[in-house]
């Protein structure tokens, strides 16, 4: 016997109703979700069990007897409550309402439903301010993020991220794409990005890039189930374009061409082969990927854990690469003396594995001559095809040509370059209450990082680059780094009246260690040449904190920050930082005359101002120390029948310090229509000063001509926008969309110590073609990065004049040999950068997809600039080089690298990924519930720019190795 | 643990100050390093990071590379075909105040200086502590270091004029150096020279390669010869002096003109100062691999080496002066005249005498000069397939007869038209094998001289020099291929005798004034 239910489901506290509310019947699909109305219907029969979940509030179980109406108040489920709302933000955590500086938040169900081997790529596209790429389609491959912009010129950029409590050391490590790709993305449970001062402060001279705090998933108390959860992915890449060349028919008929007509040495000709090779086609392959995690949450008596294990496999196009992960985790919760004293005990084992294959066959494919075939009959070279010196007289089996383009699938299969890496990170936080005095809390949190590579890159002596150094045909090393932490901090929270303080103050102490080896062999013993290169270092943070949250009312909030930093990569009078910061925050809903609506559900104003630093300014772990470096051999120098090792007095600045960044940020959160609408606006200026620069110094002062020191300065302005909107919500149809907005202007206002205006700036930017060519600058009154070409003049057919540029300078004569005849131009960075996400669930399927559009990033096209000139088909050595058919529209014979003909709007629209599902609640009659879901990565990319891809960090474009196109297939369990 | 943040480098390859020099040996690496700095970019073999430059690629970075360079690739001597930045602006006569390479080389001229001043500082305070035998070495060591300085500061004064000025007195760190007049350097150099003239080691006393009074003495009379150009003033006469000295110190000329250029070149008793490369222990991409690479292709033999890197070749205004023609090419791509100082290949088969590309290797004529291999055709000591080991012989006997005859000619006193001529023939015998391309005190005249200087010494990093105390690098009336970047050549402005200072250093030191000019 079966009837229509109706029912209505509420909040227990205020009665309010609730929203989406899932109602479903125990043991089978039959469900439904409540409406904008807290209401729903659904059939049932007698004796059914209907389960009624929320997120946040715990659920409830009814027993249908033969109810028409059913009444349901939840009640808030505290635990949940905190995952959703709560943010890390340092030796703390807050509510996110009561957050008073810019933040944004993100939980593991944000994540879009991808491929991703590393926990940066959850961030592409998501959050306004943040902007994160992958560098390339390498599998594994870093991802570069930057919040707001980065704050350094040639110090580091990239975030600090602290991952369960343990601030992890920034830079990488030898022989792995991507350090953070030992985290399992599949681990995480949230992701708080900290972007004003006013909430990075607490990371004092670490923080000036923003803070990314990830925290991973827990276990559950006793009382619960256990939850079981299976996801597994199957997946398939295959790049979708290549670069363009010549065919060897159409090159055979170029090389005639240039011959006869444009004075290219019958020489050439001789060198022609007749095959036809798609030397690009011969490179890549169609790759797979696989993974599989299972983790478990449940107690072990009265302690809560999590045990996750993951496994990923995953091939990359280019042949041969390939990333394989292996990890562990473990989190243990338990809590002791009537929960006074809780504990936090996470470890994490990654064995991570790379084969990165050979990536010089990339830029080997597109210029190796079409016409050759892969094979020759050759023995010298393992029968590849291979350039031969012309004086060595015999075609096949002749030295090697070194300067000239090696075959490209040889390049693959003569060398293995490959690292296995290890990472442990352990982290225990103690939390305790101390008895006598409520509200005081002790905290000590430990933290350890271990990580260490072992890598060899070995080049077969069959290949025909192995004879120029064979020294270096054996190359191996390892590296190890640790990270040691220890924080101990109070928490006090008082509440009198209407006031309400929150206050933590602490030390902190951490270690940074870092030792390795380099070494390098050739396969014969007896060659000589062979060397082993250790190196070791290391620096520490001693710091003292504070940070004061005060309330009044529930309304007005306050936040004080500071945080006192000591660095050992500084001298004594330089080494202490102090960084301060404020921020206040008004729940403007809470005011009376403004008041909760439908309309605006709440409205709450931030306002922040605060400085932090960035200690991490290169490599050199002692650059005010006044040091000696000894030679290494090969770099000694002959007196009478010995060589000596050199001792060098290295260039040291004794003053050098900090770079600080003052940020000050305006911003308003808010939720509208029922909260059909969050969102939030910020704006915000942040100044960067005493920026690293390396500068030419005055010549005799110092040893070198350029120095790191602490003389320029830089402006950030912007404007981010971050909203969600939820258009459909019906109780089996509904529809979230996400969209992000940000746009960033970044200037420099200062880089030298004499404020010289005809200083032209510091070249960067480094090209591929000639040697030591860049295009870009850092200049003062310019984005970082501009680039820095001479203006191209074109004919009345609109095609570009070889070597004709614009006389800026009016100096007439040679304008191309004149570098004041170059001007600034545009800018590698965005100037709007728009995230798109949308999700649709319907009955129990869902739709999603996430893309971003970029506007105002140009691109420097050095593929074109240095691959599509008639003067490198033949070099006088004896080799044909094939060309980009991008030749055509330029027709220059030789390379004019400054033409801003190659200079190119490259705003571009890419659609990241698109995704459906079946959500199911019970397979084959089991109580395992999931979902299984197809998705494809990388659809489409609109744009007008004519390189391959156009999204570039950095603004170059050269060799990269292209982002391909995946299919993936997901199925995930939940018992 | 506030302590904790007084750190020491951990590495056991990172010295400080403070201990570095408790172990004496440590002076002979410091000084090894001042030499060093003329051979290598950096710290670690083959440019491979470590550079003690920066700015500009390491190995471009590297100090024979870039006076190399600019002594000759803005001269009849060499041409070069590559893309790297403004590289080709130095044939054309159209430098600029910001072109990198002439900031490399003025950058590695002054941190040579500055790494002298630091190694006299770190002698004289062992000098006064120590005594005996190690005292004894240490005052060597450090006139050694003043020497190394003043070729340097020689380099500054030829090239670029009125410099920047630091010496030992100058302690490192953040200060606007002063500037000198060419004048007022001139004499520092002179004075420098002259003081520690004796407290060098006697002439071809030294162990090879580190400089005794015969280099001082032949840095001097260059000094001299060049006094003119430098301030104005003649001083023939006190170069004849040490030129005197020079030759009367027992230095001979080699028997095989070729031998001077080959990987063996160490043995040769005609060498005064040398740059010493080897393939196993003094690697570098710059130095000698760069001119004997990229000084190789189009089918020239490799002559110990892997493969050329078609770079740099000669034009035919150069090989005109040994009055050779297309023709002379017809029978052997590999010249072999009568005067054995031409060494040139031309292969007519793929070869073009006119250049109508500079980018293209094979429009010129190829040079063959520098060897990786020894004199007897076997391997190179050391021998490595990419880097050399032959030595670049900066200062050598032949190039004191030559100048002896010139400042005989020029009027000073202390030598003889006869002996001049005499000498000059010695050259040429071992050019000719025999006497039939003696000249007699007739053919002994300015022109000739500034001709025989290109046939003996070309490509050794003496022509920019010799043609601008000639008046005839620039503005003169002598002009060749791609001079002024037409293909003919034509005169261009006397200015650029001179180099700019460069623009970085204008920039960052206020007391500087840019040359005339630029």
């Amino acid at each position: 016997q079966e009837w229509e239910l109706r029912g209505k489901v509420t909040d227990a506290e205020d009665g309010s109703p609730i929203i989406g509310a899932n109602i479903i019947e125990k043991g089978t699909t039959n469900g439904t979700a409540t409406d904008v109305n807290g209401e729903f219907r659904l059939k049932v029969k007698k004796g059914s069990v209907l389960v009624i979940s929320s997120v946040g509030y715990a659920q409830v179980e009814v027993t249908i007897v033969d109810q028409k109406y059913l009444e349901i108040a939840m009640n808030v489920e505290a635990e949940q409550l905190t995952e959703v709302v709560v943010v890390g933000i340092g030796y703390g955590e807050v509510k996110k309402a009561d957050a008073t500086g810019s933040v944004a938040a993100f939980s593991a169900k944000d994540f879009d439903k991808r491929v991703i081997t590393s926990p940066q790529e959850l961030l592409i596209g998501k959050a306004p301010g943040v902007v994160a790429n992958t560098l390339n389609g390498e599998a594994g491959a870093a991802a570069q993020i930057r919040i707001r912009g980065g704050s350094s010129i040639t110090a580091n950029n990239d975030p600090l991220i602290v991952i369960d409590n343990i601030p992890l050391e920034s830079t990488g490590i030898g022989g792995m794409a991507n350090p953070l790709s030992t985290i399992n993305p599949n681990d995480i449970e949230s992701i708080t990005i900290l972007k004003d001062a006013s909430a990075t402060a607490i990371y004092g001279s670490r923080a000036s890039n923003g803070v990314i705090i990830i925290k991973t998933k827990k276990g559950l108390k006793g009382t619960e189930k256990m939850l079981v959860n299976y996801t597994g992915n199957f997946s398939l890449s295959s790049p979708y374009n290549y670069m363009p060349v010549f065919s060897g028919d159409e090159f055979r008929a170029l090389v005639q061409d240039r011959v006869e007509n444009h004075g290219l040495t019958s020489a050439a000709l001789d060198r022609l082969g007749n095959a036809n090779t798609d030397w690009q086609k011969e490179i890549y392959q169609v790759a797979p990927e696989t993974e599989h995690n299972i983790s478990i949450r449940h107690s072990i008596g009265s302690v809560p854990y999590r045990l996750s294990l993951g496994y990923l496999y995953q091939d990359g196009i280019l042949k041969y690469n390939n990333i394989d992960r292996k990890n562990v985790t473990l989190n243990l919760s338990p809590s002791l003396l009537d929960g006074n004293l809780t504990m936090e005990i996470n470890g994490t084992a990654s064995w991570v594995g790379n084969n990165f294959s050979n990536p010089d066959a990339i830029g080997s494919a597109v210029e190796f001559d079409p016409t050759q075939p892969v094979k020759n009959g050759n023995t010298r070279y393992g029968g590849y095809t291979a350039w031969t010196e012309l004086s060595s007289g015999d075609p096949l089996n002749g030295l090697p040509n070194n300067i000239a383009t090696h075959n490209p699938v040889a390049r693959l299969e003569y060398r293995d370059n490959t690292s296995n890496a290890t990472r442990y990170i352990v982290g225990g936080k103690f939390d305790y209450n101390i008895p006598y005095l409520p509200g005081l809390k002790a905290t000590l949190n430990l933290g350890y990082d271990y990580y260490k590579t072992d890598g060899s890159d070995i080049t077969d002596t069959l290949a025909s680059w192995s004879y120029r150094e064979p020294e270096f045909q054996i190359r191996e090393y390892w590296q190890k780094k640790t990270n040691s932490l220890l924080d101990l901090y109070l928490n006090y929270k008082k509440e009198l009246g209407v006031n309400k303080f929150d206050f933590t103050g602490g030390y902190s102490y951490q270690h940074f260690y870092n030792e390795g080896e380099n070494s390098n062999r050739a396969w014969d013993p007896t060659v000589p040449g062979a060397r082993v290169t250790p190196y070791k270092n290391e620096y520490f943070l001693i710091s003292f904190f504070g940070r004061l949250n005060y309330t009044l009312l529930d309304k007005y909030l306050l936040t004080a920050t500071i945080r006192y930093d000591g660095s050992s990569r500084f001298a004594e009078n330089n080494r202490w930082g102090t960084f301060p910061a404020v921020a206040f925050a008004w729940k403007m809903t809470e005011e009376p005359f403004i008041g909760k609506s439908d309309l605006v559900n709440e409205l709450k104003l931030r306002l922040s101002w605060g400085k932090t630093g960035q200690q991490d300014i290169g490599d050199n772990y002692y650059p005010y120390i006044p040091t000696y470096t000894l030679s290494t051999p090969g770099a000694y120098y002959q007196f009478g029948d010995q060589f000596y090792p050199t001792l060098r007095p290295d260039a040291y600045d004794a003053n050098i310090k900090w770079e600080v960044l003052t940020s000050l940020n305006a911003g308003l959160d808010f939720s509208l229509l029922n909260n059909r609408v969050t969102g939030s606006i910020d704006v915000y200026k942040n100044n960067s000063d005493n920026l690293l620069n390396s500068i030419p110094i005055p010549v005799g002062s110092n040893f070198s001509n350029y120095l790191l020191t602490n003389v320029g300065s830089m402006v950030n302005k912007g404007v981010e926008v971050g909203l969600n909107i939820t258009p459909i919500l019906e109780s089996d149809f509904s529809w979230d969309l996400g969209i992000n907005m940000t746009y960033n202007k970044n200037e420099i206002t200062k880089l030298t110590l004499t404020d010289d205006p005809n200083y032209p700036g510091v070249n960067t930017g480094g090209i591929a073609g000639g040697v030591g060519n860049t295009v870009q600058k850092f200049a003062v009154g310019y984005p970082a990065r501009v680039f820095f070409l001479f203006t191209q003049v074109y004919d009345q057919n609109g095609n570009p004049i070889e070597g004709l540029y614009v006389d800026k300078s009016g100096q007439g004569g040679n304008v191309a040999g004149n570098e004041l005849n170059k001007y600034y131009m545009k800018s590698p960075d965005p100037d709007y950068l728009i995230g798109i996400s949308s999700r649709i669930n319907y009955k129990d399927f869902d739709f999603s997809f996430s893309g971003r559009l970029s506007l105002g990033n140009y691109v420097y096209n050095n593929n074109a600039s240095n691959r599509a000139l008639y003067q490198q088909i033949y070099n006088q050595s004896g080799f044909l080089s094939n060309i980009l058919t991008d030749v055509k529209k330029t027709n220059f014979t030789t390379a004019q690298y400054w033409s801003s003909f190659y200079l190119e709007n490259a705003s571009f629209f890419r659609m990241d990924v698109i995704s459906v599902g079946y959500n199911f609640s019970s397979l084959f009659g089991n109580n395992i519930g999931g979902r299984i879901g197809l998705s494809v990565q990388n659809v489409f990319v609109i744009t007008e720019y004519s390189g391959l891809d156009p999204e570039v960090v950095n603004g170059i474009d050269n060799n990269i190795y292209p982002r391909p196109r995946t299919y993936m297939m997901t199925i995930s369990l939940n018992y | 643990c506030v302590n904790d943040l007084n750190v020491e480098p951990i590495d056991p390859n990172v010295n400080t100050l403070n201990n570095v020099f408790k172990d004496q040996s440590a002076y002979k690496k410091a000084l090894a390093k001042l030499y060093a700095s003329y051979a290598l970019s950096g710290q670690t073999g083959g440019g491979g990071g470590n550079p003690d430059i920066a700015g500009i690629d390491e190995n471009f970075g590297n100090y024979l590379r870039q006076y190399w360079g600019l002594q000759e690739l803005p001269t009849d001597e060499a041409i070069i075909a590559w893309d790297d930045a403004t590289i080709k602006d130095f044939h054309w006569h159209t430098w600029s105040p910001n072109d990198v390479f002439i900031s490399a080389l003025y950058s590695r001229i002054f941190y040579t200086i500055s790494i002298c001043n630091e190694f006299i500082r770190n002698a004289d305070k062992a000098i006064d502590t120590t005594s005996g035998a190690f005292q004894t070495e240490l005052k060597t060591y450090k006139a050694e270091a003043r020497f190394l300085r003043a070729l340097s500061y020689w380099h500054a004064i030829d090239m670029f004029g009125n410099v920047p000025f630091v010496t030992e007195e100058d302690l490192p760190g953040a200060f606007f150096p002063r500037r000198i007049t060419r004048t007022e350097l001139f004499e520092y150099i002179e004075n420098e020279l002259k003081e520690i003239e004796n407290e060098l080691m006697p002439a071809r006393q030294n162990e090879y390669a580190r400089a005794d009074r015969g280099a001082a003495w032949f840095l001097l009379a260059k000094l001299y010869l060049n006094a003119k150009v430098y301030t104005g003033t003649e001083r023939y006469t006190d170069a004849l002096t040490y030129l005197n000295k020079v030759i009367s110190a027992g230095y001979s000329l080699d028997n095989s003109y070729e031998h001077l250029f080959t990987a063996d070149n160490n043995s040769s008793p005609e060498i005064i100062f040398p740059i010493t490369f080897d393939g196993q222990n003094t690697q570098q991409y710059g130095g000698m691999t760069f001119i004997v690479h990229a000084s190789n292709g189009g089918g020239m033999p490799l002559n110990g080496i892997d493969g050329g890197w078609g770079g740099i070749r000669t034009i035919k205004n150069f090989v005109a002066k040994f009055n050779l023609k297309e023709s002379d090419f017809d029978s052997d791509p590999q010249y072999q005249g009568p005067d054995k100082r031409a060494m040139f290949f031309f292969d007519k088969s793929t070869w073009k005498w006119d250049i109508n590309n500079v980018g293209t290797f094979t429009e010129g004529i190829g040079v063959t000069k520098f060897k990786n291999i020894s004199s007897n055709g076997g391997p190179a000591p050391n021998a490595h397939a990419t880097f050399v080991s032959t030595d670049f012989p900066m200062f050598r006997l032949a190039d004191a007869y030559l100048m002896y005859a010139e400042a005989v000619l020029r009027g000073g006193s202390g030598g003889d038209i006869g002996t001049a001529v005499s000498y000059i023939n010695a050259l040429r015998q071992r050019a000719y094998g025999n006497d039939s391309g003696n000249i007699t005190a007739s053919d002994l005249t300015l022109d000739f001289i500034l001709d025989e200087r290109g046939r003996e010494l070309y490509w050794e990093g003496h022509r920019r020099t010799d043609l601008v105390r000639f008046g005839q690098f620039t503005s003169g009336p002598y002009v060749w291929q791609w001079k002024g970047k037409v293909k003919e050549g034509i005169q261009t402005p006397s200015f650029r005798d001179l180099y700019p200072i460069p623009i970085n250093d204008l920039n960052a030191n206020p007391n500087l004034v840019q040359n005339p000019g630029y």
